[in-house]
């Protein structure tokens, strides 16, 4: 159980590094999928080992694909909106939320 | 019944070289998603990381879960990705900078990170039951989805009718 654990947690480390260290709006949002497989990973993972008699991570897991599918569909057309806007979905240039 | 026999041959045979090759290519091409300067082989990394993650859900028996995640992530999401690549591509196919300035930072955080939830993991002592996995998955979930979680069921898909809906009126062409 513990190396299901520490494979879901690296694949969240390189999640992270992914949204932290991208420029492009596209790249961010490929690693918050990693991100979200990380914790589906952990969902199933305590579904087998602590509770096997019933099915509650699993069905978790299964709203949490849908739920990120959702928003890989809203991210993706922000992005194309940023494109059509500024020509360009560089994360760094896109501030006019800054205050 | 395929699926099934699939889960009875692989827990027949031991599942634990099976886990490092799967673990493996996660690792493998979850770096490369993050660290490729062209962003369309990144997502195509992406889809083996994906597909290895699904081979990681068959070893726990979530077999149902494994085929939903090869149907959406690696045919829907995935395609929706090279979708939104191709359609700004002048900017992400060319070879400019992929990755800012924070590198050193970012990867001091995601150590950091890493560091404390394995360090927290290994001193949890975790209850674990030595129980084998319900028989016929796919058949509880579908009961459990229209019982129990009946509601959380409805309210996903007013859910993605609403991320239907905002995608269409964001990114429809505005007619001036």
């Amino acid at each position: 159980m513990l190396q299901y654990l520490a494979l879901s947690a690296i694949l969240f480390a390189i999640g992270i590094f992914g949204v932290l260290t991208r420029r492009n709006a596209v790249g961010i949002l490929m690693s918050l999928e990693l991100m979200f497989n990380a914790a589906n990973i952990n969902l199933v993972v305590f579904n087998r080992f602590v509770g096997p008699d019933n099915l509650t991570g699993q069905i978790f897991a299964l709203f949490v694909v849908v739920v990120a599918a959702a928003e890989a569909v809203v991210g993706l057309a922000i992005v194309l909106l940023l494109y059509r806007n500024w020509r360009g979905i560089d994360i760094d240039r896109i501030n006019i939320m800054k205050w | 019944m395929i699926l099934e026999n699939l889960s009875q041959l692989i827990s027949d045979i031991s599942t634990q070289p099976l886990f490092y090759l799967f673990s493996f290519v996660i690792i493998a091409s979850a770096m490369c998603v993050v660290s490729l300067k062209n962003i369309f082989h990144s997502a195509l990394f992406l889809i083996l990381t994906l597909f290895a993650v699904a081979g990681i859900y068959i070893l726990l028996h979530a077999e149902f879960l494994a085929v939903v995640q090869v149907l959406i992530y690696v045919g829907a999401v995935s395609v929706l990705i090279i979708f939104a690549i191709m359609l700004t591509s002048r900017l992400a196919s060319k070879k400019i900078e992929q990755s800012n300035e924070q590198v050193t930072l970012g990867l001091f955080i995601c150590v950091l990170f890493l560091l404390a939830s394995v360090g927290s993991l290994t001193y949890t002592a975790w209850n674990t039951v030595d129980l084998p996995m319900i028989e016929h998955n796919i058949l509880t979930i579908g009961k459990l989805l229209m019982t129990r979680y009946v509601l959380p069921f409805e309210v996903v898909s007013v859910v993605l009718l609403a991320a239907l809906i905002g995608a269409v009126v964001l990114a429809r062409e505005e007619k001036a």
